[in-house]
């Protein structure tokens, strides 16, 4: 693959040819009681044939609105246009009949959506779900429809198209069924391809290989697209102009190589400054004294389905799991879905009882102890959960929840509660929180609160499973400040599971890469970015998106208290 | 919780809220039921076979002299102390078991669930007369039957309500932090999943009360409580000749099992607001 091309722009030829697409003045009324009065406010941005155009904005900025308005998928009546004009072709797309609307829908303008396991219908097979457009769109006899699919599916790089065409959604995996509904949105050769946060479901392997396809298809077919995403490493690697959205308005807009390297909105240089990267930003932990957690041998196998008479199949979860944890070391578990990460880490907490192996905690096996044995170690040993939304009981006060580990354990309540203040003013939240209940917060502030759960006990070891996957990346980068300034503070040692390398590389001495049920290599932060041994790592860096792009020095996240 | 939102989304469901009236209305006559007809209701206060609106009898009296309409007022008493006191059963035996099998999954799952099929392959009217056959006909053997009857629907739902709260991130912080089994499902679980559980046991009560009635109906009823369905069913061979003496009562089964159906579908409004949205 070629570097970077900080000089990437659309061709000169697209310059001279009107917009394909001219959003003027665009405003979306939200109902009456929302958080704000407008979702879209005065939008105005164009989009050029054969130019991709990424919109880029955190969760609420209103940048899917903005497609869904183009696409008539607004949730009327409640949501609706309330200003402005969206011209496709000088056309304007919102004062046209229903009729005309549909046939540019599906027709000329196309849209691939972010969740490829909802966006396909199960009962349908893939080749007719495919079909279905062209039928409606164009006047080709079925044995054509039938071949334009298998060519179609062919050109999105899909094995033995002809079979798979047959097939029903749940016999291909999550990159297959986006590659799908990529096909599906190309059927009609539209002009313009909108594609809503296309890769976030994905593996970082998996959102490569897409985005790869993506660029190529964009850059054969001349097509205008407008590419939803709130990553500014996707930006880097696709983008020819950039709109960057915040709260329903426009901050910056211009193209990519001044918005990435020269970024001038405040909010547009927090973001970039968020993204997580790779700094050799301190030294190899020193490993001292003998090892807090030594995890040998473990492995877990998991019985799926199965009955009365029916036999289970067994899902090899984790095998042959060895890691070594030294008190105040951060260490890194980097897998994909299904790697087995989470299973070790929940191993380790005690959710999951492993099938063989030996976890030591100082010393002692933490498998061989029964329940009341185990109880002690409950303390030592504490978890973040990934969903800040889940994690916490709705039902209770935010101090009860920061209170019910030391009150099972016998602690005092009064006591209990006034620490979990303390606690809460730690993690950067107000003492009024106690009082509040869960939904009255935030995703990050509520991740918050799942870390002052588990100080509470007074761990010696944090287990965070995929603590900020949830959470907006400038909320994101505040997390993993707070969790790194805790672990520092507290001399805490801590597994932190991710899926994302990047966001490892900010907090890990030492990182573990995991690839179905095993660990494939394992060593210090720097050796592993920039010395991987194993293939596999190779290309898990190989698969950052923006890699090739290197961040404005002034911008550069080095955590408080770094070397 | 029982605040302002919850009353708001409510009263939005202008058919819930008539209920509730209704209901209220019900309840009040059989709290006053003595004031408003002092007296046994079993006593002759007339003469028999009278119309409605006869000069001592409102809505007619019966072919002993009976009043109807004491009748009626009394027979709410009964109506209403059996619907809530079987669903009350219903609810200890059916969120007990459907808690725990929910809760621990596995084996215990499997024994509690295939013992709650066992009394759902049986039709549960049948086995309601047959219990109440068996030990003599009183209110605590009428209670009992229809408790035991009506559980296994709650506890099904009981049980599939823990278990998509027990993988809840919010349940396994608290195995983490070392609080007990027991703690968990009364604390964390349980809160959670009464939402579902208090809209279908608000129309089991309507359930239980239709029960009440057909068993009364059969001559299965407290021979020393007076009741809407022993009225109807005394009055059977008559009808003919006296159409008040069974559509009164009726019409008090209809209005009271309207009413806690109307009430039921508010709570559901009010207690799953997502569903209320998508009704428009």
């Amino acid at each position: 693959m070629s570097q970077f091309n900080v000089m990437r722009t659309p061709p000169e030829t697209a310059a001279m040819n009107t917009p394909l697409l001219d959003v003027r003045g665009l405003s979306i009324a939200l109902p009456p009681g929302a958080d704000r009065p407008l979702a879209v406010d005065n939008l105005t941005f164009t989009l050029n044939p054969d130019e991709i155009l990424c919109v880029v904005g955190e969760s609420g900025s209103g940048k899917s609105m903005t497609a869904h308005a183009m696409m008539g998928l607004l949730p009327a009546p409640h949501v609706r246009v309330s200003g402005g004009s969206l011209l496709f072709k000088g056309k304007d797309v919102l004062a046209m009949p229903e009729a005309e609307q549909r046939s540019l829908r599906g027709g000329r303008i196309a849209m691939v959506f972010q969740e490829p396991m909802t966006a396909l219908n199960p009962l349908m097979r893939v080749g007719r779900q495919i079909g279905e457009s062209l039928r409606e769109h164009t006047a080709l006899p079925a044995p054509a429809r039938r071949a334009r699919v298998v060519e179609l599916l062919d050109q999105v790089g899909l094995p033995n198209p002809a079979e798979l065409a047959e097939a029903y959604p749940f016999r291909l995996s999550g990159g297959q069924r986006q590659r799908v509904m990529i096909a599906m949105a190309l059927a009609c050769q539209p002009d313009i391809l909108i594609a809503d946060e296309p890769t976030t479901a994905l593996d970082v392997t998996t959102q490569k290989q897409i985005l790869d396809l993506i660029r190529s298809i964009q850059a054969e077919r001349h097509m205008g697209m407008m590419f939803i995403t709130h990553d500014f490493g996707v930006v880097a690697e696709i983008a020819h102009r950039v709109a960057v959205m915040r709260h329903g308005k426009l901050v910056e807009y211009g193209a990519a190589s001044d918005v990435l390297n020269r970024p001038q909105h405040p909010y547009t240089r927090q973001l970039i400054a968020s993204v997580p990267h790779y700094i050799e930003h301190r030294d190899d932990h020193a490993k001292t004294g003998a090892p807090l957690l030594v995890a040998d041998k473990v492995r877990k196998v998991f019985n799926v389905g199965g009955g009365l008479f029916k036999k289970s199949k067994q899902v090899v979860a984790g095998d042959d799991l060895s890691l070594t944890i030294h008190p105040g070391e951060t260490v890194g578990l980097v897998g994909e879905s299904g790697s087995g990460k989470s299973t070790l880490g929940r191993s380790i907490v005690g959710l999951i009882k492993p099938d063989s192996g030996r976890i030591l905690f100082e010393g002692t096996d933490l498998l061989a102890l029964d329940r009341k044995g185990f109880r002690p170690y409950r303390r030592a040993v504490q978890m973040v959960f990934q969903d800040p939304y889940a994690s916490l009981n709705p039902r209770h006060r935010v101090g009860d929840i920061v209170a019910q580990g030391p009150v099972a354990f016998g602690e005092d309540r009064g006591k209990a509660l006034a620490r979990a203040r303390e606690l809460l003013a730690m993690v950067g939240l107000d003492g009024s929180a106690a009082d509040r209940f869960p939904h009255e917060f935030s995703g990050g502030q509520r991740q918050r609160i799942g870390i002052a759960r588990a100080l509470a006990m007074e761990p010696k070891l944090l287990v965070a499973d995929e603590p900020v996957s949830a959470l907006d990346v400038s909320v994101q980068g505040q997390v993993l400040d707070l969790l790194d300034d805790i672990r520092r503070r507290l001399n805490l040692a801590m597994l932190f599971i991710t899926h994302d390398l990047r966001v490892a590389a900010q907090v890990c001495d030492t990182i573990a890469v995991m690839r179905r049920g095993k660990i494939v290599e394992m060593g210090t932060a720097r050796e592993v970015f920039t010395h991987p041994r194993d293939a596999y790592t190779r290309s898990l860096l190989d698969a950052i998106p923006g890699k090739a792009w290197h961040i404005p020095d002034d911008l550069q996240n080095v955590p408080a208290g770094a070397h | 919780m029982m605040n302002s939102d919850f009353w708001r989304a409510f009263a939005r469901n202008k058919g819930a809220v008539l209920g509730l009236a209704i209901l209220i209305a019900i309840v009040v006559l059989a709290a006053f039921a003595s004031v408003f007809f002092p007296g046994d209701p079993w006593e002759m206060a007339t003469a028999p076979f009278q119309p409605p609106l006869s000069e001592d009898a409102l809505l007619g009296s019966d072919m002993l002299g009976r009043d109807i309409a004491s009748g009626i007022a009394h027979g709410a008493r009964v109506s209403l102390l059996i619907g809530l006191t079987s669903t009350a059963a219903a609810l200890a035996i059916g969120v007990t078991l459907g808690a725990l099998a929910g809760f621990h999954g596995g084996k215990v799952d499997d024994a509690i669930m295939r013992f709650t099929e066992l009394f759902q392959t049986i039709p549960n009217f049948v086995l309601a007369v047959v219990l109440v056959a068996i030990f003599t006909p009183s209110l605590t053997t009428i209670v009992l039957a229809i408790a035991i009857v009506s559980w296994p629907p709650l506890a099904r739902l009981a049980r599939a309500e823990f278990l998509s709260l027990r993988s809840r991130e919010f349940v396994q912080a608290a195995i983490t932090t070392g609080q007990s089994n027991s703690t968990i499902i009364l604390r964390q679980i349980l809160p959670n999943s009464l939402s579902p559980i208090i809209v279908s046991a608000s129309l089991m009560v309507a359930t239980a009360i239709l029960l009440e009635s057909s068993l009364s109906f059969l001559g299965l009823g407290d021979p020393n409580a007076m009741s809407w369905g022993y009225m109807i069913g005394a009055a059977r061979t008559v009808i003919r000749q006296a159409w008040w003496m069974s559509v009164f009562p009726g019409l008090a089964i209809v209005l009271t099992v309207l009413a806690l159906n109307l009430v039921g579908e508010g709570l559901n409004d009010a207690l799953n607001p997502k569903l209320a949205r998508s009704r428009g």
